[in-house]
């Protein structure tokens, strides 16, 4: 175990040192700066026609503001962060002809990878907190309104879910690195994979389920089930995409009052009626409820792309040339 | 198994698809040996000697180092055995101190025990570097030097030298040598190096091995295989016209 800690060390070292990681730090600061900002003061006009706000400190991170809210702008842009921080860990090494020498070391060989991941993680923890605690800070000079404990829950929940979503994003751009020599293959491979699930998933669920759930105007008049079946298999597509179960988990967990992940026209008469009627946050434990299948989902991929990068690795051949 | 043989091997075969990289390899090495393993490039050198590290999986044959197998117990035949690769590469941005010591870390030696030993093995390789200065200026002797000194930091048994001279001045090449001999002398360390510089083998070797195409076709100490080879007594040849031949029989 100590092998892991100590390669995890030195990558910390590395990535602290490193001029992207301040390039990192000042884009964080820039957006959260300019969300709390945005949002600070927006918030009023928001609250307006809203008989008894509840959770407005969350609002601070759902709101979007005139431009993007933050969680919107994690769920597009958190992946490149973990990509930027992962794409080159092992063939960085091969092409320094460090690997060998790190591989003939009485460390087992996943020791390395482990300790780049962990490292990866740790400045994403750092990092998403960084911005939580940032916006936070903002908002409760902007806004007057303290936090409750079930906020801090949430938000806490939030910042979990996240490091899991960009966790996935550092184990696929290890992954490359592993398969890939080249370090700017391997960047590539992720952004395009980056590209792929989180802008065409989304349309190309749209595209699939109108081939195989086709609806015209007349035959939906008449027979509602197609309309419905459609939107059903549009869904499953999209949930594809780890930005859609990002985006879908987090919303639910920042949002007290939405309460379920479906689409309007998917959801039971009760769903229906307790949308419309009552206005009332749900608790914890049932946001947690509805959204346990997506954080199953996201953990589960990450642990998938992890586990193949492995067994990608342990195949290898370590030369020196 | 003899407990003077540090390193055997049976039968020991690595096939890359079609191509026989190593063929039957059986060999053994005994303790405080310097066994000068030549061939040229190509031969399987570096396979054999990726094999016996246990980071490379053979596809056929046994192998034993210091009493491991390394396909089976890798961690223990790398807590023992030191491995400079050709062309070694270190962490430029770190000081030859860092990366000492954190090859030390990954050795499981704490940093109050590394930090002595490291000035020790530094200057056993004669290298003073200013501590500010970072790995990455230095010139290649001095990165050859480091690489030794790597090796040394765990105390290993045996040392697996990949090309330890290439590319260094004459100078450089003589301390090289000397530093191997009294690795051999000294500390009683089993040095396995191959080389394509044959008169610095024939200086420093006590056995040598030649591989041609994967296959060994040539083990023992020099005077024999000459005796053997070409017919001419003791201190009337160069190891040059010894391998020529060789590899001029391999060719045919």
């Amino acid at each position: 175990m100590k092998g892991i800690f100590t390669i995890c060390r030195k990558e910390l070292a590395d990535h602290f040192s490193s001029t992207r990681f301040i390039l990192l730090f000042y884009l964080i600061l820039m957006v959260s700066l300019v969300t709390a900002f945005m949002v600070g003061t927006g918030l009023r006009d928001e609250l307006k026609d809203v008989a008894k706000p509840t959770f407005v400190f969350l609002l601070l991170f759902t709101s979007s503001g005139k431009l993007f809210s933050l969680i919107q702008f994690i769920a597009i842009f958190g992946p490149l962060l973990g990509i930027v921080l992962g794409f080159d860990s092992v063939n960085r090494e091969r092409s320094a002809r460090t690997l060998s020498k790190l591989a003939s070391q009485p460390i087992y060989r996943d020791y390395i990878i482990n300790g780049k991941f962990l490292a990866g993680l740790i400045i994403i923890v750092i990092m998403l907190l960084a911005i939580v605690l940032m916006i936070s800070g903002l908002g409760l000079l902007l806004i007057g309104v303290v936090p409750g404990p079930e906020d801090i829950w949430r938000l806490f929940i939030y910042l979990v879910i996240s490091v899991f979503y960009i966790g996935f994003w550092l184990g696929i751009s290890i992954l490359f690195s592993v398969a890939f020599r080249s370090m700017a293959t391997s960047a590539l491979a992720s952004i395009a994979c980056w590209i792929f699930f989180s802008f065409f998933v989304a349309l190309g669920a749209s595209v699939v389920s109108d081939a195989i759930a086709p609806v015209d105007q007349t035959a939906a008049s008449q027979n509602p089930e197609l309309l419905i079946h459609h939107e059903q298999v549009r869904k499953v597509i999209s949930l594809v995409s780890p930005m859609t179960l990002y985006s879908e988990a987090t919303t639910i967990i920042l949002d007290p009052l939405r309460k379920t992940t479906q689409s309007l026209l998917l959801m039971g008469p009760f769903e229906r009626l307790s949308i419309s009627r009552f206005q009332n946050p749900l608790p914890l434990s049932e946001s947690i409820y509805i959204v346990f299948p997506h954080l199953i989902s996201l953990i589960a991929i990450t642990l998938v792309c992890f586990a193949i990068s492995y067994a990608v690795f342990m195949r290898q051949e370590i030369r020196s040339t | 198994m003899n407990e003077q043989t540090v390193i055997e091997t049976q039968d020991l075969t690595k096939v890359y698809g079609e191509q026989v990289a190593v063929g039957h390899l059986t060999l053994k090495i005994y303790h405080g040996e310097i066994f000068g393993f030549l061939g040229p490039n190509g031969a399987g050198k570096t396979t054999t000697l990726l094999m016996l590290l246990g980071l490379s999986e053979p596809t056929s044959g046994k192998a034993w180092v210091c009493g491991f197998d390394p396909t089976r117990e890798p961690l223990k035949v790398k807590r023992v055995v030191g491995y400079l690769p050709e062309n070694v590469g270190f962490y430029d941005d770190m000081n030859a101190f860092q990366n000492l010591q954190f090859i030390g870390r990954l050795n499981g030696i704490p940093d109050d025990v590394s930090l002595p030993k490291i000035e020790e093995v530094l200057n056993l390789v004669n290298l003073n570097p200013e501590p500010k200065k970072k790995v990455g200026e230095f010139s290649r002797g001095m990165r050859q030097r480091l690489g030794i000194a790597e090796v040394l930091l765990k105390d290993p048994q045996v040392v697996f030298l990949d090309e330890p001279t290439l590319g260094l001045d004459p100078d450089g090449s003589h301390q090289m040598l000397e530093l191997i001999q009294s690795l051999s002398r000294d500390k009683k360390i089993t040095v396995f190096f191959s080389s394509h510089l044959l008169d610095q083998v024939q200086k420093i070797s006590t056995r040598i091995g030649i591989m041609l195409k994967g296959t060994m076709v040539a083990v023992g100490r020099i005077e024999d295989l000459v005796k053997e080879k070409l017919g001419l007594e003791e201190g009337r040849y160069t190891l040059e016209e010894l391998y020529m031949k060789y590899f001029k029989e391999g060719q045919s």
